[in-house]
């Protein structure tokens, strides 16, 4: 167990330096990678308590996808820029309300983590009976398949709701824009592009007409 | 003391799973430019060693007695971890091939996704170094790979649900026992072409090497860099693209399945089938390189998402009715 207690102890500081750095760091590409860092020991620790499915998706999902959006805005952005306007011009109009939230979430942290009382016992108490025989995949479909299906189904057409509108939102037609079209280029025949003309000595010929 | 036997006993493994795939990625560097070359009537590398053979360690000489030159206005740190972590992944996948049912480091229940995450990180090492360089044509050649990375990641993931709804198990031995008697290329062969496409995409070669395209963008994401860095985006680069021949002959063309169980067949130790199928992937990789002109980036864009996206999750619902339909479904091991 002693080699099993040196990683545990690796990843889990690992995370919790990491996610202390992304939001300490000056910046913003440098708390994206500390982000990615952050998910990446999350996802070893699933993988360490045996959960190896939801550590695998954690990686293809946060880390291979989302992480590289957010780097693709953050890098996009002129961070120093923004810096000077937010910090050093006129007043800011973010600061207030910026402020009002995070000291509600403050609050709501407080009174959750207050009131917060662990069960006695939670492993032994609970009847639970964890079946070895069959891979976490296995187990993790067939409840999600079955019992959840109506729930895992929902969530899916709520994703894609969000991903539809922010299509709309961001839709919009351009006009004089040159684009392709691969069944006008192969439906052309030889009658509509190529034109015999008699060209008439020192009046040349008229096209596009 | 047991610890350390262990640990040294796990090294020695690591070890002599890099050290032939490092050489492997030379001597492929080699086939690739040899073919590229045949194919254009040159005649490639052929000074250095017999047959050129060793054209890439004299490279790789070169490049180690090379200066390291780091911008002055580039991320210091980010800047040298990029081709770092480019290498790093390459190598790093490998853990889960398997060249024989039991020749193979770790094998894992799902070594499928353990690949396809390890493959989708690959797009960090070029971000980084684009981002880091802190000039224009790698920051656009970043830009570019990281949608064209991404895009085709999807459509490889789909592919993969294809095969591993005939499977029923994410374990790479498992998806290979599964093809004993028919080779998934067969069925799924229109999935095995998007697949390659797919792959040809995603480890950045031509006809979709539009992060480095040389006409547009100098070099892309490697314009600054140089030396020893450069050669190891350039090892990682082909190391991945050796681990897509692989993941791809594991998926479709039985991995070290012999073709047929007969006799002159399975004489033939079974790393040795894994090495051709990954080989013969290779010879296609390296002949399309040299057959066909670069795409346009609309294009390619266009080819992955209305394409190859719709194609593959029409598939998906295809190979399940049939799979259905004809209760071939896997029943699974549980």
């Amino acid at each position: 167990m002693l080699a099993h207690a040196i990683f545990f102890y690796f990843f889990s500081i690992l995370a919790i330096f990491s996610a202390l750095m992304v939001i300490t760091s000056r910046s913003t590409v440098n708390s994206v990678f500390f982000l990615i860092l952050d998910f990446i020991s999350v996802g070893c620790l699933f993988i360490m308590v045996g959960a190896e499915f939801l550590g695998m998706i954690l990686l293809i999902v946060y880390v291979g996808a989302v992480a590289v959006l957010f780097l693709f805005v953050v890098m996009m952005l002129n961070v120093a820029q923004q810096k000077q306007s937010w910090f050093v011009g006129q007043k800011s109009t973010h600061i207030p309300s910026g402020l009002i939230v995070s000291v509600l979430i403050l609050l709501e942290l407080l009174v959750v983590v207050g009131g917060w009382k662990y069960k006695e016992n939670i492993m032994s108490s609970s009847n639970l009976v964890i079946d070895t025989s069959i891979t976490n995949t296995h187990s993790i479909g067939s409840v999600m398949y079955t019992d959840y299906i109506l729930y895992f189904q929902l969530s899916g057409v709520i994703l894609l709701l969000s991903m539809v509108g922010a299509i709309i939102l961001t839709y919009r037609k351009r006009e004089n824009v040159k684009t392709q079209s691969y069944l006008k280029q192969i439906s052309r025949d030889k009658a509509s592009a190529v034109m015999l003309k008699d060209v008439e000595f020192n009046k040349g010929v008229k096209i596009d007409d | 003391m047991e610890y350390l036997n262990i640990l040294i006993n796990e090294i020695y493994k690591i070890i002599f799973l890099v050290i032939p795939i490092l050489v492997s990625v030379a001597m492929i560097v080699w086939l690739d430019r040899r073919v590229w070359g045949l194919v254009q009537k040159r005649r490639g590398p052929n000074v250095v060693g017999p047959f050129g053979l060793f054209q890439t360690l004299a490279d790789a000489l070169k490049y180690i007695f090379k200066e390291i030159i780091i911008p002055a206005s580039a991320n210091k740190t980010i800047f040298i971890l990029a081709p770092i972590i480019t290498m790093t992944l390459a190598l790093v996948a490998w853990a889960v091939i398997p060249l024989s049912e039991t020749l193979v480091l770790s094998n894992i229940n799902v070594g499928i996704l353990y690949l396809f995450a390890i493959s989708s990180l690959g797009v960090y090492g070029i971000i980084m170094g684009g981002w880091a360089s802190n000039s224009k044509y790698p920051f656009l050649g970043a830009i570019r790979s990281a949608a064209q990375m991404v895009s085709y990641e999807v459509s490889i993931g789909i592919i993969i649900i294809n095969v591993l709804l005939c499977v029923g198990s994410l374990n790479l031995n498992d998806i290979v026992l599964a093809q004993k008697n028919l080779w998934y290329v067969i069925p799924l062969f229109p999935m095995f072409v998007v697949f390659f496409i797919s792959a040809l995409a995603e480890t950045n070669r031509p006809p979709f090497d539009l992060p480095e395209a040389e006409a547009e963008l100098v070099a892309g994401y490697q314009t600054e860099y140089s030396g020893m860095m450069y050669a190891m985006f350039w090892l990682g680069e082909y190391a991945n693209i050796l681990l897509m021949c692989a993941m791809g002959s594991i998926l479709f063309l039985g991995g070290w399945l012999p073709p047929l169980d007969i006799y002159p067949f399975n004489v033939v130790p079974a790393p040795f089938w894994m090495i051709f199928k990954i080989l013969f992937l290779f010879f296609l990789f390296a002949i399309i390189k040299a057959i066909v002109p670069r795409y346009r980036y609309d294009q390619l864009m266009r080819l992955g998402w209305k394409v190859f996206l719709p194609f593959s999750l029409i598939y998906v619902v295809l190979t399940a009715s049939f799979l259905l339909y004809f209760d071939k479904l896997p029943k699974g091991s549980f």
